[in-house]
């Protein structure tokens, strides 16, 4: 089974999955902030690969993807980089991102690398299901790599179920219909979406991303779900922090609720 | 010229040969389906049709006239006709698709609607539409294209519309498109995208040209009228995401004996490092919700095109334009900011009419063309340039 699965079937407690830019703050922070995640108690981490134009990002994430850039990442680089990451690092990884980049590595070369360097899964958002079954799904499936779906307050049931029966690991649910970073906090009527989602007995358990930021609301979103995901409040940590090591280990206790 | 058997036609999955499709964010996947599902039935009901047609006619001004060049084609010793979408309302072929796509936003329900704009000029027919029907219009514009087309701010400020300034990425048409895409997202119950040309994810470059097609529908009897055929030997058109083209060219494309000619911008020359001319540097990459030729690095990153152009100033192209160059059906020429300026300042002395920097860009082709003294051109003049008088006051140096 992969780490992924293994984590949901093994654990009770809420899932904090935490979205880091690669390569952000500096070009060489990448395995630095992976170890202080885990350190500090992290359950997944998601690794950003910098595109020029992440047009599902709001300004927090589409800053630090031009910083990282402007320093030199790559797709290339980034695998550089993890090469070593299994050696530390014993949670599930995944890398998000958009198709362009992966495109021009090459997707068969590009999923190779993952396997080689311990990669577990792919969210790459403006990778929509018809493409992925058509072109992509044989090739991710062949190196081990689950493809995590999102879905809105807007997506009919019908979608949701068909998302459903073509997802391993979980399903990313989005909490507002919004960019990422563009609204904090969890609303009643957010609380009622998850719940309803929750009660279509999906095969997959859910985490909920976008507008969380604390404990407050991680706890909140994690009521209707296993989970929930940080991104836009984490790597404004990371462009603040003076002490990157540290604030990390403080922000996941913080968040999980540990000392 | 035409292989029997390549369609030129969009497919039921939205791609035009190996171009198109949707790479869209789930979030947006409940709009484009809608439009995907609906747009075709919509577009054909008689009402529709009826709609559209009473409004290009007695609000924009058409059929434009398809007028007979003589000095220009005395200059290059072959027949020379112009399409004047210049004299569209609001000054250019961008009109034609805001009028459809706007009815098409009253039949989906939508009452609110977002626009891209390079140059502002799909900016200023969005802005129009949105008066004419009473709807709440927001505009997206790189912040360096608002500085350097501060008229067209205006025209859309008094037209009531909101512009936005583009503050990421090069700050010009490219990150406008961004913005307005995340606009969307944000907005998806009540909030109808109207994309400014033949880009962004199946139906809209479909829909697009669909709608542009109304140009090359009345070159057909405007030139049989005056040649006594319905095609000419030559159609062309500037390309920048290449709706104006796609509209001149679309009931050319199975037409053999018509040569479909686009003119991209080069910028200060298309090995310069400062161009747009994305069929000669681009690759297939996806950008803007669909696959196409795309100007990028190696990584994958979309680089920032230049030309003295704001309208042509994009790195990719729409995916119709995509497969006609990969294919051939189409021939591209690559024409530099110094060309472009001396063909609109030719058609200025020659015709008496100032064409857009865009359109100059098609008009520069004739010096390579090659056309034969009894064969026919028809040239898309997309628009005037009223808007580029301040480029061409510096760059034709007409102060002095």
């Amino acid at each position: 089974m992969n780490r992924i699965s293994t984590l949901f079937n093994s654990t009770q407690e809420p899932i904090l999955n935490v979205y880091a830019t690669a390569g952000y703050p500096n070009f060489g922070d990448t395995m630095l902030v992976l170890n202080a995640l885990q350190e500090g108690g992290v359950d997944i981490i998601e690794i950003g690969m910098p595109y020029s134009d992440p047009i599902a990002d709001g300004e927090t994430i589409q800053q630090s993807n031009q910083v990282s850039l402007d320093q030199g990442m790559s797709v290339a680089h980034l695998f550089d980089q993890l090469k070593n990451m299994r050696q530390s690092i014993s949670v599930p990884v995944l890398l998000m991102g958009y198709i362009n980049p992966v495109l021009q590595y090459g997707v068969e070369r590009f999923c190779q690398k993952c396997q080689e360097v311990g990669v577990d899964g792919l969210i790459l958002p403006d990778l929509p299901l018809a493409e992925y079954q058509q072109s992509y799904q044989t090739i991710f499936e062949q190196y081990g790599l689950l493809n995590i779906f999102l879905i809105t307050p807007q997506t009919s049931d019908e979608r949701i179920k068909q998302i459903d029966s073509i997802s391993e690991g979980f399903i990313y649910m989005v909490s507002s219909a919004s960019t990422t970073g563009a609204k904090t906090g969890i609303s009643s009527d957010q609380e009622a979406y998850f719940k309803r989602i929750d009660g279509m007995k999906l095969k997959n358990p859910r985490l909920v991303g976008f507008g969380i930021s604390d404990r407050e609301s991680f706890l909140k979103a994690s009521n209707g779900a296993s989970g929930a995901i940080i991104g836009s409040a984490f790597v404004k940590l990371l462009g603040n922090a003076k002490n990157l090591r540290e604030e990390i280990v403080g922000f996941v206790k913080s968040i999980k609720g540990l000392k | 010229m035409i292989d029997a058997g390549i369609s030129f036609h969009v497919s039921e999955k939205g791609y035009y040969g190996d171009f198109g499709g949707a790479f869209i964010p789930e979030m947006l996947y409940p709009n484009v389906e809608e439009l995907r599902l609906h747009y075709l039935e919509y577009m054909m009901e008689p009402s529709f049709q009826k709609e559209f047609h009473f409004l290009l006619k007695d609000f924009v001004g058409r059929p434009t006239p398809l007028f007979k060049a003589e000095r220009l084609s005395a200059k290059y010793n072959t027949k020379i006709y112009l399409k004047r979408e210049d004299l569209c309302h609001t000054g250019a072929h961008k009109v034609n698709n805001t009028i459809g796509q706007i009815l098409m936003a009253k039949r989906l329900g939508k009452n609110k609607i977002v626009a891209e704009t390079g140059a502002g000029q799909h900016g200023v027919a969005t802005a129009t539409v949105c008066a004419l029907m009473g709807m709440e219009c927001i505009i997206y514009m790189g912040a360096i294209d608002i500085e350097r087309q501060a008229p067209n701010v205006a025209r859309m400020k008094m037209l009531g519309a909101t512009v936005v300034a583009a503050q990421s990425g090069s700050k010009t048409l490219k990150d406008a498109t961004n913005e307005a895409m995340r606009h969307w997202i944000n907005h998806p119950v009540d909030t109808h995208y109207i994309i400014g040309s033949v880009v962004g994810p199946h139906p809209y470059p479909d829909m697009v040209a669909k709608f542009q097609s109304v140009i090359s529908e009345e070159i057909k009897w405007q030139l049989q009228e005056k040649e006594g055929r319905d095609y000419p030997d030559y159609i062309l058109a500037c390309v920048g995401g290449g709706s104006n083209a796609a509209g001149a060219f679309y009931h050319y494309l199975d037409e053999p004996r018509t040569a479909l000619i686009a003119a991209e911008a080069a910028g200060q020359g298309v090995s310069s490092g400062h161009s747009a001319a994305t069929t000669f540097l681009g690759k297939p990459g996806v950008l803007h919700g669909s696959k196409s030729l795309l100007m990028q690095t190696e990584d994958g990153q979309v680089i920032e095109p230049y030309s003295i152009s704001a309208g042509l100033d994009y790195p990719g192209i729409g995916p119709l334009h995509a497969h006609l160059a990969t294919s051939g059906r189409a021939k591209f020429f690559d024409i530099t900011d110094d060309e472009a300026l001396e063909a609109a300042l030719e058609c200025s002395m020659l015709e008496g009419i100032i064409p857009a920097l865009e359109t100059a860009h098609a008009l520069a082709v004739f010096g390579k063309l090659g056309a034969k003294p009894d064969e026919v051109s028809v040239v898309n003049l997309s628009g005037r340039g009223d808007k580029d008088l301040a480029t061409y006051q510096e760059k034709l140096k007409l102060n002095q």
